[in-house]
């Protein structure tokens, strides 16, 4: 049914066209042929620029009323809480410069529309004019710079202060897993030369390293929430890139190196679920699953909220469908949940 | 230097007009002529553009539909599409070749090939290029690197898939993907031969600004086009060998089971032996070249905008100098801000700190241009021709998608946004879209010069019209599936119920795409039916101050009859008046470069 409709509307658009390029040519005739602008070209051509700025305009006010609800929910981080002012006060300098900018040029070209016999300004350079839009950009700029950058290093200063859980998060064709310290909160060494997929190693752990022996191997994330967690990326195939977008977090997993990225989760999944955004959201995609289970497709079944991670960078075939389940829960939650898991040298000590 | 160089070029002058018999192959074909290979450039250049938009089409129709059965996708993808649905794999080359081809072979040798080559002899009054020869293997080179970037679109399994950026090891390893087999060999063959080509076209361009400016053509008379090319030629000269570099190095990796780029890699069940190299280093060199680009594409279509304005607003350009300092300025720090790609690869934090300045001092320049040309709107008598609307079509595209550069330069915000569909919108509007006006901008008005008849107008007019609405009606929405978090090259958004609601913007997208593509079908269909059949023009259609106009309509070896025309003024001296009020010239608002310094008139320092 929609393929038609497209299809149909396809085809509207296209005697549209055809129409108009015809109604043109014959309101041609009569006219010089010169196909050089005539009066009446700028005319209505100056015109429509003006029309295009409301469009401009229109399409924007549109997008924002349709789909800012599409946007991601407030952050579930301790950094995220700056990182979205940041990219509030951006959004709304480019707001306003895309606003007066972009009126300037239209009305200009609407303005300015060209006539026979009238003279153009000869009007070549003005420096204190060129002045005055240096140095705008480069204060704004200038402001926007530094606060970046202090963010930006606030964010990627990785160290071992406030005893954060360390946390492993492995990737591969397309699945991810995640490895915890265990009992010492440390990882035990580990490289893909020592996988051995039979006695379900799959992660390379040096079995000699007694640090190996606590750590636990789950396929969903768990962290305690108010906890920093110190994320320590690998990869063992191809680039992948691990991505949280509702902790505004983000780190390429690159074979061959371990990358880093820190954060620390300050709503748990129980709480996001309560927000009002998040609430909003669950019961409109539950409205379009449940006309979808009418219609019996599948991949329709009623979605409950969880924070997620993505692999966001290429990496073959699957790579729309590589991802895991993140769980922000209570400090104690946490603590029964890694209580109940397997340790490394326990799975071992099953496979013998 | 310029006296002897004057010297040589006028004796060289004698044997023209009245030379040697040309043969087909040697006019149509192996041609030497800059104009001849400029129109080889072009066609060549829209041939793909053709395939590499048909291929936005059909993933689009996949990115709104997913997991439709479609027949157009069964007539086209063959065993790629089993009853009609689109393989994964596919998808990703797709978007791979896409990518691929509308940056290197539509925006880089389409536009800056064909109107380096139409203009900048023409332009600062040379016969020819400085060398033919090298000019004809460049184009060959274009074509033998296009041809066999088409073949790889037939190989068994399938071409190249790795994303246009074709990082390692995902591009190096057949086993990670099918497109990594021999798909990527020829793109990898195709590139190199790519990178052969634009850099003995580049060397050209560079030596022919320098050496074959004509009599009083100093740099600061120079047309903004020709600056634009001049200086996008030297960033080619100096970042393509990088890009040269990395792909061989990743053929050896490849081939050779050198290490370069891989390392520590476990796959299909077995170790491989590779030790010690990094993708990340493969990232550094391919953006080395990969930044540097996007303003190889962008420069020559902003020369081209500023041409075009000056002359169809009757008006000078505003700020010259700045903008030939603007131009400098970009180019330079073109080189130095590639790291932005990569704030999150892994690379040291402090580098990104480093590259976030850098990126978003460049946004320093890029407003100075945007504010120039719209005072040069000001005032004006806009004659608004379908290349002007091109021109200000750019202007405002270059500030909307440059403007959210702002977010994705600042390696903080960078972090969330990063390889997602904001990303996306941005550079399509910033450097496709704009680019893309530029190239149709440049066509349109050098049209006559090119082809010696006019195009339709009216059509023009439906084209731009059409074209513009769609280009912001495809990537405004995009923002907002970018923010929403939707990563880019996903088959399809259905393995995520967060994504459940976006796809209706996702339709939406696809029927403007879809539209945009239908418009372009008038461009083509008005390209050609004009080459044949176009009203014949008269010489300088457009009253225009530069030297092209200057010459015949017919295309003779040698640009000109007799001696070449001599310059005493920059380029735009459009509406200029004497001290009385009248035009320097008696009813014309508009001094050509060659005419003298008339009595009177004051001559004005740029």
């Amino acid at each position: 049914m929609t393929t038609l409709l497209t299809i149909l509307v396809l085809v509207l658009v296209a005697i549209a066209i055809w129409q108009m390029t015809k109604i043109f040519e014959l309101s041609q005739i009569k006219a010089d042929n010169s196909q050089v602008a005539n009066d009446k070209d700028n005319k209505y051509n100056g015109y429509l620029m003006f029309a295009f700025l409301i469009f401009i305009y229109a399409i924007t006010i549109f997008s924002f009323w349709k789909y800012s609800k599409f946007l991601l929910p407030e952050a579930a981080s301790e950094h995220g809480g700056e990182y979205d002012s940041l990219l509030l006060w951006s959004f709304v300098i480019i707001f306003i410069v895309q606003t007066i900018t972009q009126a300037l040029l239209h009305y200009f070209s609407y303005k300015y529309k060209g006539e026979k016999g009238k003279k153009a300004l000869f009007y070549a350079d003005n420096d204190r004019l060129e002045f005055i839009w240096t140095i705008i950009p480069v204060i704004v700029l200038a402001g926007l710079i530094l606060w970046g950058l202090y963010t930006w290093t606030n964010i990627m200063d990785i160290n071992d202060e406030d005893d954060p859980l360390i946390v492993e998060l492995y990737a591969q064709q397309f699945n991810w897993t995640a490895r915890y310290g265990g009992g010492d909160n440390v990882l035990g060494g580990a490289n893909v030369r020592m996988i051995d997929i039979d006695r379900a190693n799959v992660l390379g752990l040096d079995e000699s390293d007694p640090y190996s022996n606590d750590d636990v191997i789950v396929k969903e994330l768990h962290l305690p929430v108010g906890r920093k967690v110190n994320f320590k990326f690998r990869s063992q195939d191809v680039l992948h890139s691990a991505y949280m977008p509702h902790f505004r977090a983000q780190m390429n997993c690159v074979p061959g190196m371990i990358t880093e990225f820190s954060f620390t989760p300050s709503i748990t999944t129980e709480e996001m679920r309560l927000n009002p955004d998040v609430v909003d959201k669950v019961k409109r995609t539950n409205a379009i699953r449940a006309e979808k289970a009418a219609n019996g497709d599948p991949n329709s079944d009623p979605w409950e909220f969880d924070y997620i991670l993505l692999c966001n960078k290429i990496c073959g075939k699957s790579h729309y469908n590589m991802q895991m389940k993140i769980i922000v829960e209570t400090e104690e939650e946490y603590n029964a949940w890694i209580e109940s898991q397997q340790t490394f040298s326990q799975l071992m000590a099953s496979m013998q | 230097m310029s006296a002897t160089a004057h010297a040589h070029v006028d004796d060289h002058a004698h044997d023209h007009g009245h030379h040697h018999k040309e043969t087909f192959v040697t006019k149509y074909i192996f041609s030497q002529d800059h104009k001849m290979i400029s129109k080889q450039y072009l066609i060549t250049g829209l041939i793909m553009g053709i395939i590499g938009i048909a291929m936005s089409l059909l993933f689009r129709l996949q990115l709104a539909w997913p997991g439709e059965s479609f027949p157009i996708f069964e007539a086209l993808l063959g065993k790629w599409a089993p009853d009609g649905v689109m393989d994964a794999d596919m998808y990703l080359a797709l978007v791979t070749i896409h990518g691929t081809i509308m940056v290197f072979f539509v925006l880089t040798a389409g536009l800056s090939g064909t109107f380096s080559n139409l203009l900048i002899p023409l332009q600062i009054g040379a016969r020819d290029m400085a060398s033919g020869f090298l000019n004809m293997l460049s184009y060959w080179m274009f074509f033998t690197s296009s041809v066999v970037m088409v073949i790889s679109l037939f190989v068994e399994a399938g071409p190249a898939a790795a994303g246009w950026t074709i990082y390692p090891p995902l591009s190096a390893l057949p086993m990670a993907q099918p497109g990594s087999g021999m798909g990527m060999t020829l793109w990898l063959v195709s590139m190199a031969i790519f990178i052969a080509s634009s850099l003995l076209g580049s060397l050209n361009y560079i030596v022919t600004v320098i050496n074959l400016r004509t009599k009083g053509m100093s740099m600061t008379r120079l047309p903004l086009t020709i600056w634009a090319f001049f200086v996008t030629a030297i960033i080619g000269v100096i970042s393509f060998p990088v890009l040269l570099s990395a792909a061989l190095l990743l053929i050896m990796d490849r081939s050779f089971g050198t290490s370069f780029f891989l390392s520590d890699i476990f796959i299909q069940g077995e170790v491989l032996h590779y030790q010690g190299g990094s993708p990340v280093l493969y990232e550094h060199l391919f953006w080395f070249l990969g930044h540097p680009e996007v303003y190889i594409v962008l420069l020559p279509a902003l020369g081209i905008t500023s041409e075009v304005m000056s002359t169809n607003a009757r008006k000078p350009i505003f700020g010259y100098r700045a903008m030939v300092a603007s131009i400098l300025a970009i180019a330079f720090l073109s080189t130095i801000v590639w790291g932005h790609h990569m704030f999150i690869s892994g690379m040291n934090p402090f580098l990104g700190s480093v590259f976030t300045f850098t990126t978003l001092l460049i946004a320093i320049p890029s407003a100075v241009k945007a504010f120039n040309y719209i005072t040069t709107l000001w005032k004006g008598n806009l004659q608004l021709n379908p290349a002007m609307l091109f021109s200000i079509g750019l202007v405002s595209t270059f500030i909307t998608g440059g403007l959210t550069g702002i977010i994705l330069g600042d390696s903080t915000l960078d972090i969330n946004v990063h390889d997602t569909y904001f990303v996306v919108a941005h550079f399509h509007l910033v450097m496709g879209i704009s680019a893309l006006y530029g190239l149709f901008a440049g066509v349109y008005h050098w049209f006559p010069k090119m082809f010696k008849r006019m195009m339709n107008k009216n059509l023009g007019y439906v084209h731009f019209w059409v074209t513009a609405i769609c280009a912001y009606g495809v990537f405004f929405p995009m923002h907002f599936v970018g923010m929403a978090g939707v990563p880019r090259r996903y088959y399809q958004n259905t393995a995520f119920p967060m994504f459940d609601e976006l796809t209706d913007v996702n339709i939406l997208i696809t029927v403007f795409a879809l539209i945009a593509g239908a418009a372009q079908l008038v461009f083509l269909y008005n390209f050609v039916h004009s080459i044949f059949y176009g009203k014949p023009t008269v010489q300088n259609p457009w009253k225009s101050n530069t030297l092209e106009w200057t010459a015949p309509i017919e295309h003779i070896h040698g640009n000109w009859e007799g001696e070449i025309p001599e310059v005493h003024r920059w380029a735009y001296d459009y509406s200029k008046t004497l001290p009385n009020g009248d035009y320097v010239l008696k009813d014309q608002d508009f001094v050509p470069q060659d005419v003298p310094l008339q009595e009177e008139e004051e001559e004005l320092h740029h």
